[in-house]
């Protein structure tokens, strides 16, 4: 993909790839969360990188930091918005929307995994997430 | 089994009290309950309380007096005042204790609540890409709710207007100015669909609650009013919860239709038999939706019996007559024993400008909080 910069997270999603995927963990009882947290016995599986709008909102007020990691100033935040996408027969994924104005989110429409540069770290490497973006 | 009585209640106005630590606020609340028992400090047997932020509640005997009785601490998030009634219910039901104090009081920082992941079995990276807030999960969840149920921003506005008509009227609330549907309506969005005064806020106060056996009830002036059932519980599998980087695509129960269905059980009573109810407002959403998970209505009905003002306080259901978290502001360990008080209040006949306009018999209480617990409680005359 050429992009530079490293994951904000390891075993978030599967990197350097092509082709990413979002990793889930299926714990010893069959049962599929995200993501994958290592726990004994929890096996890591790759997600689907389609899926549908379950539901959104948009953060508008500038996280508390910490836990936030933005440098930004309440001035300089830009609202962003996130929700959940269900990847049939997985699970739903709490992510971040990008590529979208708010007006135009709605529940059930088609939505697709992609990486993208959140914030740089203090070298100015981008520090890289997963989003979901409409299919176009 | 013999029912528990609530013999004696005292709050701390909610807000902010810049010159009262939460600790203070507490032993306030608690000198009040013991006045309106009509009880000394010395006669009561035990304790259970609890803050979130405020510090530990068991040091109040410093400053109550060191009678060295049994006080135990509970630490529940929003359930913590529910949880330290339900303990104190279950002592006095035991015939282990006659007489006991219940107290819940806290004093937040300003803004959103500050979550630590780890707190919550989460990754760091969930809070720091921005994701670690309550007010997000409450906006999806009605997000979903109304697309699925026909609910609209006209019924989350009244909900609020509502809410803050009916703190106007209570001293001890935080936000005692009416608003106006307007108002409302061109608030600051928050978190869509959710506006600045659809939010509750953290803020401070307090609450106790003085409990009795129906024995030593009898030997006390004032009549109670009885506790007919409390019941704290959690989520079934499969239910939508706050700080959840994923969710189970199978939809299941969560904890406030288990808490709900365990109380009218204790009970013996259903939803219909309810005069007023106090249903956890951390924001309008919260009220609408738990008016459904509670019973009340059915999903989708709230867009009626908010436009018909069902549950104002000349409506068939009262729905937190005393303002709710919207108007008295959300410090954790106080919320839920706030709602206890009210309907206390509201059953005595004692709730002044914002008495409900008629013969109350039964009240119901219920609170929510993360990650993903509920307390009900049902009081009667």
């Amino acid at each position: 993909m050429g992009m530079e910069g490293r994951p904000l997270a390891d075993h978030v999603f599967t990197w350097p790839s092509d082709n990413p995927a979002l990793i889930g963990g299926v714990d010893s009882r069959g049962r599929l969360r995200f993501p994958f947290m290592g726990r004994p016995g929890e096996t890591p599986v790759e997600l689907a990188r389609e899926g549908l709008l379950w539901s959104w909102t948009v953060q508008r007020f500038l996280p508390k930091q910490p836990p936030y990691l933005g440098r930004e100033t309440k001035g300089e935040f830009r609202p962003f918005a996130l929700g959940y996408v269900e990847l049939p027969g997985q699970v739903r994924v709490e992510t971040r929307l990008v590529d979208c104005a708010p007006e135009q989110l709605r529940i059930g429409m088609p939505m697709r995994l992609t990486i993208r540069p959140l914030f740089r770290d203090e070298q100015g490497q981008d520090l890289l997430m997963f989003a979901f973006q409409p299919v176009a | 089994m013999s029912d528990v009585a609530i013999v004696g209640i005292g709050i701390h106005p909610f807000g902010r009290t810049p010159d009262r630590t939460g600790l203070e606020q507490g032993a306030f609340a608690v000198r009040q309950a013991l006045g309106d028992a009509g009880v000394g400090w010395d006669q009561v047997q035990f304790a259970y309380g609890g803050s979130q932020d405020a510090g530990n509640a068991d040091t109040l005997v410093s400053d109550l007096g060191l009678t060295g009785l049994q006080f135990i601490n509970v630490a529940n998030g929003c359930a913590t005042g529910g949880s330290a009634l339900i303990s104190a219910y279950g002592a006095i039901r035991s015939g282990q204790y006659d007489l006991g104090l219940v107290v819940g009081f806290d004093k937040h920082e300003q803004g959103s609540f500050r979550v630590r992941p780890a707190d919550w079995g989460l990754p760091e990276w969930y809070g720091e890409v921005g994701f670690a807030l309550t007010t997000q999960f409450f906006a999806m969840k009605i997000q979903r709710y109304m697309a699925l149920h026909g609910i609209t921003d006209d019924t989350l506005i009244r909900v609020a207007e509502k809410a803050f008509a009916n703190g106007a009227l209570n001293p001890n609330a935080w936000r005692r100015r009416a608003l106006s549907y307007e108002e409302i309506a061109q608030s600051t969005m928050i978190s869509d669909p959710l506006r600045q005064y659809m939010f509750c806020s953290p803020g401070e106060g307090a609450v106790a609650l003085i409990l009795a056996s129906p024995k030593r009830a009898a030997q006390l002036t004032r009549k109670p009013v009885w506790l007919k059932a409390a019941a704290m519980r959690t989520r079934g599998a499969g239910s939508f919860e706050v700080f959840s980087p994923s969710l189970s695509v199978e939809d299941g129960e969560g904890a406030t239709p288990i808490a709900a269905r365990g109380a009218f059980a204790m009970a013996g009573i259903g939803p219909d038999e309810i005069d007023i109810a106090q249903l956890q407002d951390t924001e309008s959403g919260a009220e609408i939706m738990h008016m459904a998970e509670n019973g009340f209505c059915q999903d989708g009905e709230q867009e009626k019996w908010l436009r018909e003002g069902m549950t104002r306080l000349e409506g068939k259901l009262p729905v937190n007559t005393d303002g709710g978290c919207l108007a008295n502001g959300e410090p954790i360990g106080a919320s839920g024993l706030r709602q206890v008080y009210e309907t206390v209040l509201q059953l005595r006949g004692d709730a002044g400008a914002r008495q409900v306009p008629k013969t109350l018999r039964t009240g119901y209480t219920h609170v929510y909080g993360a990650p993903g617990v509920s307390a009900v409680t049902i009081l009667a005359r």
